[in-house]
């Protein structure tokens, strides 16, 4: 018995379905920014996984750009969470509304 | 029988790390159960023989990642519960289930129809640090240039995001200073 490819992409998917649950549950913008990293490291996982199980490296080079990606998003979005904290005094999601409707 | 027993391990501990992050309510929790499942997915990169990226999981979503999150967080006020407004949790749940189970299956049925062959084969008699490096710095010199303009601009983009109305230290002024200061700010809002 060993671990096999579809092991690793079934973990994959039940994280990636944590983070997806988080990202339709939450209404807190900090929350929704914790569920989109959960789901960015689920598809690392799949990356590495098939990078090691077909022996190439290109899935690994693509969880390493996914990384950095990750990392610019988070300076950048709580850069502009910290301006609208500063506005509106909240960061619930429902404060973004502007248009009744 | 090791790599088994690790791998159904980290697999529990990095699955109800996230759990935590998404049903908690106390934002603290979230954080730091999220930074720990971090870390328990780095076991993983070490497990499949990419050690360089699991020191870069380390290091940039423990390190940067979480760190940035825990100084965001003193802007909020993360003592207060977060307040959920969901009116039909297992239509949600139900939802989730469907909509990310398709997603993967429409990116995951290629991979598996298609006989993939190797474009950059790993060498194992090098290691992964400098196999990796050799791929990165031949084929992928552009992208990788490209990630470091995006980090460049990304950091610039949020010291001044942030970083406004920073160049007041309260701690340097004097208490009347401080409530001038208050003042000027609420008549700057009052205006808005």
């Amino acid at each position: 018995m060993s671990i096999t490819l579809n092991d690793y992409l079934v973990l994959s998917t039940i994280i990636f379905m944590i983070g997806m649950y988080g990202a339709m549950r939450r209404t807190n913008l900090l929350m929704l920014f914790f569920s989109t990293e959960i789901m960015l490291n689920a598809v690392n996982i799949g990356f590495a996984a098939i990078s090691k199980f077909h022996g190439d490296l290109t899935g690994q080079m693509f969880a390493f750009f996914i990384i950095a990606i990750a990392a610019s998003e988070v300076a950048v979005g709580l850069g502009l969470l910290i301006l609208w904290f500063k506005k509106h005094n909240t960061i619930d999601l429902s404060s973004l509304q502007s248009m009744k409707g | 029988m090791f790599e088994v027993v690790a791998f159904y391990l980290f697999a529990f501990l990095t699955i109800a790390m996230f759990s935590i992050t998404v049903m908690t309510k106390n934002a603290l929790y979230a954080l730091s159960s999220l930074a720990a499942g971090m870390i328990f997915i780095s076991a993983f990169f070490f497990l499949l023989g990419a050690e360089f990226l699991g020191a870069v999981q380390i290091v940039v979503y423990t390190g940067a990642v979480a760190a940035l999150y825990a100084f965001g967080m003193m802007f909020f006020d993360s003592i207060n519960d977060v307040k959920e407004s969901v009116k039909n949790p297992r239509l949600t749940f139900v939802l989730t289930g469907i909509i990310s189970l398709i997603v993967v299956f429409i990116f995951v049925a290629p991979v598996i129809g298609a006989n993939a062959t190797a474009y950059y084969p790993s060498h194992p008699e090098y290691g992964n640090v400098q196999d990796i490096g050799l791929v990165l710095f031949t084929k992928y010199l552009v992208p990788f240039e490209v990630a470091a303009v995006m980090l460049l601009v990304a950091m610039i983009g949020g010291i001044i995001l942030a970083g406004k109305k920073m160049d007041i230290s309260t701690t340097l002024l004097e208490e009347e200073e401080i409530d001038n200061c208050k003042e000027d700010i609420q008549i700057v809002k009052d205006v808005k």
